[in-house]
């Protein structure tokens, strides 16, 4: 019988980042205007 | 839905751009592991991780939304340098290289020791060298100046043979005396030479 050497992954490859945040950043999306006018840009939040 | 999955990013970003808001979830949805993989990677706290993939989309979002982002098919390259720089400013303000947490899987110090000596072995170690001093003090004359060259100065037989005037075979012969002799009285004696 084979032994397996190598060694154990420690990270999980899998990695994800938190539901909340992806969440916050879809709202955050959804809330932020940008408005140019001629060399100024303007961020605009719906809250 | 279904369908925009397979939709290439530039489209996506092209859509996003224009409003469509469910492009940045199909982005996100679809780019986020490696993202979030290279983030942790480098560094291994999944809270700051976080931290730094959030800071790296609402970059994303405010470059996207000022229609200041040029497409050239290159998008998870470029939300892969944000995250990079972000990464070291991470560093420089906390003024530290990457922390290891120490983990039921990885310990630091598995790969890290100190192999100074205690203050105790120190202490015996130096007592073992001022015995064996004394133990060559008792040699015969002849050994104790071959042992003395080959041991405590580092020379080569033919060099302490060409000092002493004698053959390197006398040379070798008079350091194995010198040894057997030792080892004799320490036997003798009973001394203990280990630390």
């Amino acid at each position: 019988m084979a032994k397996i050497y190598s060694t154990k992954i420690v990270a999980n490859k899998a990695l994800k980042p938190k539901k909340e945040t992806v969440s916050f950043l879809l709202n955050y999306s959804k809330a932020l205007s940008i408005i140019k006018v001629k060399s100024f840009s303007f961020e605009i939040m719906a809250n | 839905m279904a369908n925009n999955i397979q939709l290439p990013d530039s489209l996506l970003i092209k859509n996003y751009v224009e409003g469509d808001e469910s492009a940045l979830t199909i982005l996100i949805n679809r780019h986020q592991s490696k993202i979030f993989g290279f983030i942790y990677s480098k560094i291994s706290d999944r809270d700051i991780s976080n931290d730094i993939f959030q800071d790296t989309f609402i970059k994303v979002i405010k470059t996207l939304k000022s229609r200041a982002y040029n497409e050239e098919g290159k998008f998870l390259p470029w939300v892969m340098r944000i995250a990079h720089n972000l990464i070291i400013d991470h560093f420089r303000k906390n003024k530290k290289m990457p922390m290891y947490r120490e983990t039921e899987e990885f310990s630091i110090f598995s790969i890290m020791s100190d192999d100074s000596l205690t203050i105790e072995n120190q202490i015996i170690k130096d007592q073992v060298e001022i015995d064996v001093k004394k133990l060559i003090e008792e040699l015969p004359a002849d050994q104790k100046e071959v042992l003395m060259m080959r041991m405590y100065q580092d020379m080569s037989f033919k060099e302490i043979s060409e000092i002493t005037g004698v053959s390197i075979n006398t040379a070798l012969g008079r350091m194995r005396y010198a040894l057997m002799n030792m080892r004799k009285v320490i036997e003798k004696h009973q001394i203990v030479l280990t630390n």
